[in-house]
């Protein structure tokens, strides 16, 4: 154990993959020493579990309907109560944990590396390039986000898939200005210069040398930017635009009981308390990345 | 004198690059609204004559509807039908989109202005109280309610709040913009009720739309409250942190003096541009509040017409609100500009 850590902790490592190991060490206990952070990472644990295992720790099935037992509050049997179906809302919350990591994960893959390579393009080419790109960033960003996501779910129809799209082609622009800014401060640097001067390629550079440099601010804003993905997502099932019936996205949840609110809170509050919840997990824990992976902070080491 | 021009002129150049950028950025909200308008949907023509429809009826269609022009083409005389006010027949309503939009707006704006008065009236006293008392009850209140203000839904804050406020406690009144009873009642001056129940001397009417305005306006107002707060902490810390405000407090000068005089003065500009941020980001917060509270707005009308695939009134809607964010957001960029002596030059 302590020659492991003596490894890892090395000041001059040997390889590439002790560099790494090493450095993914230190931020795993800095990590650790935010007790923010550790509850974030927590929840964010607790919904994965739950996505993978959802058969398994859900007591009933998410979609069977029981309309002897329509509308009940919560209860042992029923720890959140049931619908107005006589679903469990504890067994489709705990489904529901599927569709949500199904969208914050795809759109994060769509719309991280497609603002990641436009931004590093535009940053270490410069001029033409440049402008065009950012011109077309800076339009994306001065729009209304959810408003854009709703007119495009409206053109390409409801369904998930559609959502996930939407939501993604809203979300990259702000990671192609991350990434340009990160891009111009090393843009000029000596080692960039040396690699071109091995006569590495602008695609070499850009996919070898720059992205990688460009990827712990990434990081970051992808985690704070997951609870507002889960809001916006919620919102599209909300409005019917989402996830469509019977699937036990939260969003969607909340709007079956909205009819039920006066009387039976339970069936549109319970939904709502996971996506807090879960928010709040990406929150605490982006924020904790934030201070550990901070980039002025990791120049210097 | 040679400066003076100088100056006159920069400021010349700044309005007209001003100008270039707003005009280009509007520009892009209608690349972005005709995209998804004529070239998203699989084919625009099917969604009016049906799937059924003949050969013959198609192409006419199709003609009728000029989509057989190049996009380019297609494109500059969508743009030129914008800028006359041609916004096309809503399918729903069966009236102009343009005068469905003036007539729902001043609901939308009513609602968000309330929202922005009481997100900045408590956010920024707090946020100065909480950056003058570190680690203090404000100081985490702010903390939590700037955390909540990221992972709450709003929708759910709505319906939760009708259930808690209206339903369980009955302090204010339901859905709707005003109690059935004094609908149509109101001659339309501005649209907004509050202004024109006042100006007619209706105030039975005005405390009324107050009631049903609280709570929807409350809520908005509780998202920008959680921003402003935060910003305003933070830009608050900067100020006292610094030696020109150690420097007042060695001189002897009174603690409020200090806080309100010296550090609260510069960051007044910086204000502008938060709260600016969040007017526009309410306007967009409102078309779900609206959702739930089945308020007669923007947000209402474009959602109803999502569900109704009325192609013509979601564009319209989205090219409203996307135009009044865009403006707010360039507007507040130039005041901070003409406002900071630092970023004038």
């Amino acid at each position: 154990m302590t020659a492991l850590r003596t490894w890892l902790l090395d000041d001059s490592p040997a390889s590439r993959l002790q560099a790494n190991l090493g450095r993914a060490w230190r931020v795993w206990t800095a990590l650790l020493r935010n007790p923010l952070a550790v509850v974030g990472g927590l929840i964010i644990l607790v919904l994965i579990v739950m996505a993978i295992f959802a058969p398994l720790i859900a007591p009933y099935s998410p979609i069977g309907q029981d309309l002897a037992n329509r509308l009940m509050p919560p209860s042992a049997a029923h720890w959140m109560g049931t619908d107005e179906l006589g679903r469990d809302i504890y067994s489709r919350v705990v489904y529901g944990a599927r569709i949500t990591l199904l969208i914050v994960t795809m759109v994060a893959v769509i719309a991280a590396p497609v603002g990641l390579v436009i931004g590093a393009v535009s940053g270490y080419f410069g001029g033409w390039a440049d402008r065009i790109l950012m011109g077309v960033t800076d339009i994306f960003l001065s729009m209304p986000k959810l408003i854009l996501a709703l007119a495009f779910v409206a053109a390409l129809g409801p369904g998930i898939e559609n959502a996930i799209i939407a939501i993604a082609i809203t979300a990259w622009p702000v990671y192609a200005r991350i990434a340009r800014a990160e891009t111009i401060t090393f843009r000029d640097a000596e080692f960039i210069a040396a690699i071109r001067l091995q006569g590495a390629s602008s695609t070499r550079v850009i996919l070898r040398h720059v992205l990688p440099l460009c990827a712990s601010s990434t990081i970051i804003r992808v985690t704070l930017d997951m609870a507002g993905i889960i809001l916006t997502a919620a919102g599209l099932g909300f409005l019917g635009l989402g996830a469509q019936p019977p699937l036990p996205e939260w969003g969607a949840m909340i709007a079956r009981g909205r009819n039920f609110i006066l009387d039976q809170w339970w069936v549109a509050t319970m939904p709502g308390f996971a996506i807090i919840l879960v928010s709040l997990g990406f929150c605490f824990l982006g924020d904790g990345l934030r201070d550990v992976l901070d980039p002025k902070q990791g120049g210097k080491q | 004198m040679s400066g003076l021009a100088g100056r006159a002129w920069d400021g010349t150049l700044s309005i007209l690059f001003f100008a270039l950028v707003l005009a280009g950025t509007f520009l892009g909200l209608l690349a972005i609204t005709f995209f998804i308008g004529r070239v998203v949907p699989i084919d625009p023509v099917l969604s009016v004559v049906g799937d059924r429809a003949t050969k013959e009826v198609y192409e006419a269609a199709r003609q009728a509807m000029g989509l057989d022009r190049p996009l380019i083409v297609q494109f500059f005389s969508y743009v030129g039908d914008v800028l006359t006010g041609d916004l096309g027949n809503s399918v729903s309503t069966g009236r102009p989109v343009v005068d469905d939009l003036a007539r729902f707006f001043p609901a939308t704006l009513e609602m968000a202005t309330i929202g922005i008065i009481i997100g900045v009236a408590l956010g920024v006293p707090m946020g100065v109280l909480a950056a003058t008392r570190q680690g203090s009850w404000i100081d985490q209140v702010i903390r939590v309610l700037g955390l909540l203000g990221y992972s709450v839904p709003a929708f759910w804050l709505g319906l939760v709040g009708l259930a808690v406020f209206y339903a369980g406690l009955g302090w204010v009144a339901g859905p709707g913009r005003i109690d059935i009873f004094y609908d149509g009642l109101l001659d339309p001056v501005t649209g907004l009720y509050l202004a024109d129940s006042a100006l007619a001397g209706e105030w039975d009417i005005f405390w009324n739309a107050l009631d049903h305005l609280a709570l929807p306006a409350s809520i908005l107002g509780f998202f920008s409250l959680a921003y402003i707060a935060r910003m305003t902490r933070s830009f608050m810390l900067d100020q006292l942190g610094q030696e020109y405000v150690t420097t007042a407090r060695v001189k002897g000068v009174s603690e409020r003096r200090v806080i309100w005089r010296h550090a609260f003065y510069p960051i007044r500009i910086q204000l502008i541009t938060v709260i600016g941020l969040s007017y526009a980001a309410l306007l967009e917060g409102s078309v779900m509040i609206e959702t739930v509270f089945s308020w007669p707005g923007i947000g209402n009308y474009l959602t109803t017409a999502l569900l109704n695939a009325d192609m013509n009134a979601v564009l319209g809607a989205t090219l409203v609100i996307g135009s009044v964010f865009i403006l707010i957001n360039k507007v507040s960029d130039v005041l901070y500009r003409i406002l900071d002596p630092r970023a004038r030059r």
